[in-house]
């Protein structure tokens, strides 16, 4: 009796399904033989799906800087030769430091949000390193540009300038909403409800911010 | 009211189609010699178009007038040849449609676009300026003078920004408000900009052209009869955009040769 | 059950005015406040079109109370020539932004893709709630610019430069007005682009369990690839704009050449490209038409399917045709610019895929019309706006024919011809969509059905009507008819005024049935007759919320399980319906379900 195993009620199956998708996951939510009960849960979290859009959105915006630029270029006859102010070198630096400090922040977190609460003590640690190389090189952005009005370089004077403080400016702006985020995750944290997602969300984004500088970078100095 | 929408859609469908059929409006007469390609590719077009428009519209209206009065029994039908068959039909007519009109267009264009002008062309030089067309003939030596743009002095009349003082190409420029040219001789135009985006638009030459300012544009083409005909400026550029016009004036070559003349008198 | 809430954020119902009517983050509210952005806009843009009008038809006729709007536009309400040009660029740009891209997408999309996929909001409500109110302030700074002193800018709303880019020396509005525009625009990009990242995640992350991508309804799918397009296309209007913006306030030179001389004044710049700023523009300008009509055609899809109570003949190539005119939109856009200057070869290289898009809008036409065969056709306001859409969309559609090759668009370019292909298919087939999909939702967001009769007389009148105003447009351009003259002073144009005034007694008879509409939306809203709660017997998700207006989560105490295609009509089932709703355990014999 109590061992008795009834037949789980029979549902009409319907024509198994010629699906190219797999079982499960966000393609294809039914899987090939048609028992729903069977279906596995997984989607993507939604942060993750969203940060890929966004970093599609601005690597868009600067794939249109940089035909702008291209086209500026192949137009003018006004082009001067513009030397990268060598500061700027030292802020990539700072960038890519701080994206190691990023990644060296996720096991204490993990470990931290995983229950391990009262043996990681200061679990943020190394995102307040991040956010604080991050506003450095803010700072040595900023810096530059006072290099180059120094030297008579403001944005009006030559389209070299022009495209050196609109490629410049653009990613300082998005390295400052990265920073929004580093704070955003610094305060869930402490809060305590620090979803995986969100972290792995703001890496992706703060990483993205390292290559699309390097590209920058690499832009300016081939064709400033 | 299904039936009606039906018949609506067909009058609608007619009645837009008419005035198409009896030419009630179209482009004036072509005076050049390679408008017949473009006029031959327009009419292959719209047959092409006024078919396409009035099958799909009439069958539209059709099925509505037999679909629409069905009850809640009646048997849901296919389309014969199904998706397959209707998305196979409409790769294969518009596909071989578009591509014919595509391929035969080419021409037209090519023959505009891609070959270069007759060495024997008559250089004339328009240049476009918030809200006139001028022009410029480059006078016996058969060379224009530089521009400068600093010189430019409309209360002086030099709208062009010559410096016949100093430049000997600029002494024999003739300057013109009005294109005159002779007829069945190739003109080469160069098209030069003082400030903004215009563009220059003679129907019955079948000629339409942007002038990009920052960069000199060329057209050629050959004008068959004598006339008097309109330039219209067509790219937006200010308050005075619809005003901005100025003649084209087709002249027998001894006519031309006169007013060209005269013309040189009056610098 | 699939753990909605660790994913979705979470929030209770709000009980404060402000935070349930004003700064709402559930996706319903933010998608009648766009609607609510899209009616107001659609309303002033609508009556600047009446100014344009009748200036056209009768150039020195004053207009009342139009000298309240601009003392110097137009004193004693006669419209000066350049004010003209300024109510026609901000004509433009409100329609295409703020009605075109804000109704059909922001504001029913909003509302029903997360319902269609079956979730409790938009994965990130605060984004969303932020997307409208950027877009809002986005239009306030738009429309401020009517209050300048120099008022809007004169350039178009495809703002061309060196006009666009020299300031306030190449015409009135081109100062403050300009930069005001380009302000607005690029605010309304970044409010578009927090939208798209909403649509997007919702459409992949959010379906409900056994809602695979191809059991979405047309609508959602719609919405999807208009949601992938605005991500790629604003984000390229943003830089374009940002770089105008530079050229008026920092002195750089990205779109003005040097040795420009307007009003016998050398300007300062030097080494831009004009070109450059057609090209940025329009690379997003095409997407954005197509941005403006792809939700259209899943609309009238949706809302056909249900009238015609039998699914499309292919589901699936519906889908894989929209995708197809998205990817190709981005590849014609060169044919605004045959005649511009640019490389005559890049002309002939544009023209091809022009002309090659022509095939995935025919398949689309043709599946519908394929489709009515055979089918039980219900004729309502809905469906009628849906089957008028179809005609529309194939009468705007084959001038593209003409306007696809280069050498046909020498005579047609900035013709009226132009503008008449345009309108037919963004101001009258794109906004049918956003009617049938009033008539059609309405029950659903308000629990009451608008008037049918009522519907009706509107449908009727706009359909002649849009047909009896735009039609001509195409003869007149023919003709030769240049566009955005403010009046015709040249000898060939005379002939045609009569035409033009024919048009614009047409379009203000047109515009003012258009308070047909206005007054069935307030009065059903309130006092319209109660709405069952699946009124059109209808399949998908949204039928099956358990009221209308749905709860705050949408669903109620469970989410639903999606068992069958979205679009399973013409079967039979147990109860006798002809249908059986996608969250229905109901297996049936013949039905739709796709391989």
């Amino acid at each position: 009796m109590a061992t008795t195993v009834h037949e789980p009620p029979q549902i009409e199956t319907f024509e198994p399904r010629v699906s190219d998708a797999g079982n499960g996951g966000w393609k294809n939510l039914l899987p090939a033989d048609g028992d729903l009960r069977a279906v596995k849960d997984y989607s993507p979290p939604p942060a993750s799906t969203a940060i890929w859009v966004g970093l599609f959105g601005i690597t868009m915006m600067f794939a249109a800087f940089t035909s702008a630029l291209i086209v500026r270029q192949g137009a003018s006859l006004d082009w001067q030769h513009l030397s990268v102010p060598p500061i700027l070198y030292f802020n990539t630096v700072l960038l890519l430091l701080s994206s190691v400090t990023l990644e060296l922040s996720r096991k204490p977190i993990a470990r931290y949000m995983g229950g391990l609460r009262s043996e990681v003590k200061n679990p943020g640690l190394w995102l307040y390193v991040t956010l604080f190389l991050g506003i450095m090189f803010v700072a040595g952005q900023y810096l530059a540009w006072r290099q180059l009005i120094a030297k008579g370089l403001y944005i009006w004077t030559n389209p070299n300038s022009g495209f050196f403080y609109v490629l410049t400016a653009a990613h300082a702006v998005h390295i400052l909403g990265g920073l929004g985020g580093l704070l955003h995750v610094i305060r869930k944290l402490n809060a305590g409800v620090l979803r995986r997602s969100t972290l792995v969300a703001t890496a992706r984004y703060w990483h993205y911010m390292d290559v699309l500088w390097i590209y920058l970078l690499i832009l300016l100095w081939v064709k400033l | 009211m299904a039936k009606f929408f039906a018949v609506t859609i067909v009058v609608i469908a007619i009645a837009s189609a008419i005035p198409i059929i009896l030419h009630t409006w179209g482009p004036p007469v072509d005076i050049s010699t390679h408008g017949a390609l473009i006029d031959e590719q327009t009419s292959d077009t719209m047959v092409e178009a006024g078919v396409s428009f009035l099958a799909a519209q009439f069958v539209l209206a059709f099925f509505i007038w037999k679909f629409s009065s069905r009850g809640p029994g009646a048997k849901i039908l296919y389309f014969p040849g199904g998706a397959k068959g209707l998305v196979a039909a409409a790769f294969l007519l518009v596909g071989t449609e578009v591509l014919a009109l595509g391929v035969f267009g080419t021409k037209a264009w090519a023959t505009i676009y891609f070959t270069p002008p007759a060495a024997d062309a008559l250089p004339v030089q328009v240049q476009a300026g918030q809200f006139a067309f001028y022009f410029r003939y480059p006078g016996p030596d058969g060379k224009f003078g530089p521009l400068h743009p600093d010189k430019i002095d409309e209360a002086s009349e030099n709208f062009f920004g010559l410096d016949t003082t100093n430049d000997p190409d600029s002494k024999d420029d003739i300057v013109t408000a009005e294109l005159a040219i002779p007829a069945n001789r190739e003109i080469h135009l160069l098209m030069h900009s003082k400030d903004l985006g215009h563009s220059f638009f003679v129907r019955e030459l079948r000629v339409q052209q942007d002038f990009v300012p920052g960069l000199d544009v060329s057209l050629h083409f050959t004008a068959t009869k004598p006339g008097k005909y309109e330039i219209v400026c067509t790219q937006l550029c200010g308050l005075g955009h619809y005003n901005m016009k100025a003649y084209l004036e087709v002249m027998a070559p001894e006519d031309f040769d006169k007013w060209i003349k005269q013309q040189a008198a009056l610098q | 059950m699939h753990d909605m809430s660790a994913n979705a954020a979470q929030h209770h119902a709000p009980t404060s005015f402000i935070r349930k009517h004003v700064f709402s983050l559930d996706h319903k509210v933010i998608g009648l406040q766009y609607y609510g952005l899209a009616l107001v806009a659609v309303f002033i843009g609508m009556v600047l079109s009446w100014f344009m009008r009748i200036h056209l038809g009768w150039t020195n006729f004053a207009i009342p109370g139009l000298q309240l709007l601009s003392k110097n536009g137009a004193p004693g309400g006669i419209m000066t020539p350049e004010y003209y040009l300024q109510l026609m660029t901000m004509h433009g740009t409100i329609m295409v932004f703020f009605v075109l891209t804000t109704a059909p997408f922001a504001a029913f999309g909003n509302y029903f893709l997360p319902i269609q996929v079956g979730a409790e909001d938009m994965p990130f409500p605060h984004f969303n709630m932020m997307s409208f109110w950027v877009t809002f302030v986005g239009f306030l700074v738009l429309c401020s610019a009517f209050f300048v002193s120099d008022g809007p800018p004169l350039s178009g709303w495809t703002a061309y430069a060196p006009l666009s880019a020299v300031g306030a020396v190449a015409g009135p509005g081109q100062g403050t007005g300009q930069v005001l525009w380009a302000t607005a625009i690029g605010i309304f990009c970044i409010g578009q682009l927090l939208g798209s990242l909403n649509f997007i995640t919702t459409t992949l992350d959010m379906r409900v369990k056994g809602l695979s991508l191809m059991r979405l309804p047309l609508s959602a799918w719609a919405w999807f690839i208009t949601s992938c397009m605005g991500l790629t296309a604003f984000a390229v209007l943003l830089p374009a704009g940002i770089l105008l913006i530079l050229d008026h306030v920092a002195g750089t030179s990205f779109f003005i050449p040097s040795n420009l001389v307007i009003n016998d004044q050398l300007q300062a710049h030097s080494g831009g490209s004009t070109l450059l700023w057609q090209h940025l523009f329009w690379f997003f300008g095409h997407p954005e038409v197509y941005i403006a009509i792809i939700p259209g055609m899943g609309i009238v899809s949706h809302v056909l399917i249900t009238n015609m109570r039998r699914p499309m003949l292919s589901h699936r190539t519906l889908i894989y045709s929209m995708g197809a005119l998205a990817v190709l939109s981005y590849m014609v856009y060169g044919h605004h610019m045959f005649v511009s200057g640019m490389n005559p070869f890049s002309s002939l290289a544009f023209s091809f895929p022009t002309l090659v898009i022509t095939i995935p809008s025919t398949i689309v036409v043709v599946i519908w019309v394929g489709s009515l065969y055979g089918s039980r056709l219900r004729i309502n306001t809905a469906s009628l706006f849906a089957l008028g859409f179809i005609s529309m969309f194939v009468s705007g559609g084959v001038s593209g024919f003409f306007l696809a090759q280069p050498s046909i668009d020498i005579m047609l370019h900035a013709t009226y011809f132009v503008v008449g292909h345009f309108h037919l298919v963004m101001a009258v087939a794109a906004i049918f969509g956003i009617f049938s999909g009033t008539y059609f939702w309405f029950p659903k967001m308000f629990g009451r059905m608008m008037n049918d009769t009522l519907g009706k007389v509107h449908f009727w009148l706009t359909f002649v009507g849009a047909y009896c105003i735009f039609m001509p447009f195409h003869y007149l351009g023919m003709a030769g008819n240049v566009r955005r003259y403010q009046a015709f002073v040249d000898d060939y144009l005379q002939p045609l005024i009569p035409l033009h005034k024919f048009i614009t007694v047409a379009a203000v008879l047109t515009g003012l049935a258009q308070f047909i509409f206005l007054y069935n939306l307030i009065h059903s809203r309130f006092w319209g007759e109660k709405a069952p709660l699946n009124p059109w017997e209808g399949t998908s998700l949204e039928w099956s919320t358990p009221s209308s207006p749905p709860p705050h989560n949408n669903f109620g105490a469970e989410l639903p399980v999606v068992y069958h295609d979205p679009y399973q009509y013409g079967v039979e089932t147990a109860s006798g319906a002809d249908y059986v709703m996608q969250t229905s355990p109901e297996q049936i014999k013949g039905g739709h379900d796709e391989p």
